[in-house]
């Protein structure tokens, strides 16, 4: 110690003009790398958000002509000849009429100049082809319109509706196009006569799926997702919780409970897939339950939403202040009192959070969902928890791989109905933890 | 390092005992903290527990409510007994024992609830009341006799986290002393408080000396004086010197005490 006290003198950096510029060097050289790392900070930021920006900026460029449907006003005469030449007024006879053939003479009363049978049949390729049904279920449900004429406004082709939204290309050649010039023909004079045009797209958020792009809609993957999360969330989270509470507060601290808690973090690590194959394995083969259910698709992702909100609660718990415990247990109330009093409710803002990382993450997972079922084509919106049911990630999935050019945008606007149910769910996650959340 | 001195000069308690330990050892895994205390702490008194820091005066404070119970690696031998009540006896139940010795933390630690179910927490978890009017007058009683019934009196129904540091000690002794307790316990009540806050406390802690045993632990040694009629001087984890206060800082009988108390270390 001595030694070193001699040997080096500590003077003010005021004592000479030399230590004056060598600090003033070392300052600027501070400020400069300080600047620095703010600048690789702002410059991470505006990455992701760049990316962000782009990533919903294409998707809503997109998805948001989705929203708009393309139909047409026709004038229907529903002649009682074709639907109910008896007279019986009985609904199953009334709605299996040819309806098909109320809507050719529709069409061919707005232009009676078509003759040929080629040119008629091209016509009536402009009319959706659930047209049809559309109109059979208006007229059961409304039997004394049986003998009027009605103006009933039917949904284009999906093609038609392409057309409009000018995706479809008018100037290449027309063996290249799949509309040929004498239906562009026949769009243009009605989109002239008025009777076409576009409007908001309710079937999108009230169907379930079709093989025909302007009759697909979404409301069976999103009942199918709710159900699939219900099930998740009340089997994940009073699982999780309960675990993380045993592993905090009352399980000894030994070997085993060293290895569960390895294993715990191993498990919020294994590939979805192999979830997916384990319920294949399990649930489906070995319990015999339904396929496609969402019943099983919400306990397959439980089990992977399980070691996420145990990790959590556990965090959430340990950041309980440990005075309170101690203040509780003083007062002579015992370590279950202590946890339902005081550690519970004090750590649950976290725990939700956790839960709803948990949900999320649940709700945007499709490949352990392909695994058991859910990725069959399901027309119906699924009635409960056991019928066959798609969720949306795996809508967005079956839309991407179909082959016309109408599910382009339609997959652009699950992806947006599928974010706007995160950002639900997690204004709601936001909402509960303000609601819990008490200082101390 | 000298081995360590086990003697213990104890100048016999006039008067009742209350708490009685004999012969008490205690272990945190392999390291013992505590060496053969013997300590009698008499009724309606202040005993005070001195030393440096890691002495063991607050582990040895926490044995009389076995809130050592929680730390896995402590092991304890040795009796203690209340009113010639082993406490570490099997048929002894924990929670009866802890309604019996009220602690007081070092940090203020009320729950994160109003202030009226801080005080009611205790009388409410042992069934103390009989009706609402009954817990009211508990509540309202307790938080008079630690001198703030009159500062929160109209705020009964907000959070006792949002009262200043004084008076969310003085809360927390409010909350000890609602289940009636026969003694109270108090780990360095004062050390996160300001002067006047802490001279607050200490006046409580005299006036509480009328109803209950008090056993606390302190840094401050004028406090100590201040506060209690019998004082323990601990000293790695052996109890030096036990006796009336004035003794111990005017005429301690051993080396150690006398170093500590003129402020030669610690």
């Amino acid at each position: 110690m001595t030694d070193i006290a001699g040997k080096y003198t500590v003077e003010p950096f005021s004592a000479s003009t030399e230590k004056r510029e060598k600090f003033n060097r070392l300052l600027k050289k501070r400020y400069a790398s300080e600047a620095r790392f703010k600048m690789w900070g702002i410059a991470a930021v505006s990455v992701a958000v760049v990316f962000l920006v782009l990533l919903l900026g294409s998707i809503i460029l997109q998805g948001s002509s989705a929203f708009v449907t393309t139909k047409v006003e026709l004038e229907v005469s529903l002649d009682r000849e074709i639907i109910d030449p008896q007279g019986t007024n009985d609904p199953m006879v009334i709605a299996s009429a040819d309806y098909n053939k109320i809507l050719r003479n529709a069409m061919q009363s707005l232009f009676p100049e078509v003759e040929s049978r080629r040119e008629r049949r091209d016509m009536m390729d402009l009319i959706s082809s659930g047209a049809a049904f559309e109109l059979a279920a208006h007229v059961r449900d409304n039997p004394e319109l049986i003998g009027q004429t009605i103006k009933f406004d039917v949904l284009t082709d999906d093609l038609v509706d392409m057309l409009r939204k000018g995706y479809i290309e008018r100037n290449v050649p027309e063996e290249d196009r799949k509309l040929n010039d004498f239906q562009i023909g026949i769009f243009d004079k009605l989109v002239a006569s008025g009777a076409l045009y576009g409007t908001f797209n309710t079937e999108l958020l009230t169907t379930g799926d079709s093989r025909e792009p302007e009759n697909a809609g979404l409301w069976g993957a999103v009942v199918g997702s709710f159900f699939t999360l219900v099930v998740t969330l009340g089997i994940a989270f009073p699982l999780g919780v309960m675990a993380a509470i045993y592993l905090e507060e009352f399980a000894p601290k030994n070997r085993i409970t060293d290895m569960i808690e390895v294993n715990i973090n191993n498990l919020a690590a294994v590939p979805s897939i192999v979830f997916g194959l384990l319920g294949l394995a399990v649930f489906l083969n070995f319990f015999g339950m339904p396929r496609s259910a969402p019943l099983v698709g919400g306990l397959v992702l439980a089990l992977q939403a399980l070691p996420i909100i145990i990790i959590a609660s556990r965090a959430a718990i340990k950041a309980v202040p440990p005075s309170i415990r101690e203040a509780a247990l003083g007062m002579g109330a015992s370590p279950l009192q202590t946890v339902l009093h005081h550690t519970l409710p004090l750590s649950m803002p976290g725990m939700l959070t956790g839960a709803i990382l948990g949900m999320a993450h649940a709700l945007g997972e499709t490949a352990p969902l392909l695994m058991i079922g859910m990725v069959a084509f399901i027309v119906d919106v699924p009635g409960g928890f056991t019928s066959p049911a798609t969720v949306l990630p795996v809508q967005i999935y079956l839309w991407a791989d179909s082959p016309e050019r109408a599910f382009v945008e339609k997959t652009s606007a699950a992806i947006m109905v599928l974010l706007v149910f995160l950002v639900f769910m997690n204004a709601i996650a936001i909402y509960l933890r303000k609601k819990f959340e008490r200082k101390w | 390092m000298t081995a360590l001195d086990f003697t213990t000069h104890t100048i016999p308690l006039e008067g009742k005992s209350k708490i009685s330990a004999k012969n008490v050892n205690l272990w945190y895994g392999e390291k013992q903290a505590l060496h053969n205390i013997n300590l009698e702490v008499g009724e309606n008194q202040v005993t005070a527990l001195i030393g440096p820091s890691g002495c063991g005066k607050s582990t040895f404070l926490r044995c009389l409510n076995r809130m050592n119970d929680t730390i896995p690696s402590c092991r304890i031998q040795g009796d203690i007994s209340i009113d010639g009540d082993d406490i570490y006896a099997q048929s002894l139940d924990v929670v009866h024992l802890r309604a019996r010795v009220g602690m007081v933390f070092q940090k203020p630690n009320p729950f994160p609830k109003s202030i009226f179910d801080n005080v009611a927490y205790g009388p409410r978890l042992h069934g103390l009341s009989e009706s609402k009017d009954h817990l009211e007058h508990i509540v309202k009683s307790s938080l008079e006799r630690a001198g703030l019934w009159k500062e929160v009196s109209d705020r009964l129904l907000s959070p006792g986290t949002g009262l200043s540091g004084g008076q969310q000690q003085r809360l927390c002794i409010a909350r000890a002393i609602a289940v009636s307790p026969e003694v109270i316990l108090m780990d360095e009540p004062c050390s996160a408080l300001d002067p006047i806050a802490t001279a607050k406390v200490e006046e409580l802690i005299d006036e509480l000396r009328e109803n209950f045993t008090i056993a606390i632990v302190t840094h401050s040694m004028q406090q100590a004086a201040r506060v209690s009629q019998r004082t323990a001087f601990f000293h790695l984890g052996v109890l030096v010197e036990n006796g009336p206060t004035e003794g111990i800082f005017t005429s301690p009988i051993d080396k150690r005490t006398q170093d500590y108390v003129t402020g030669r270390f610690g």
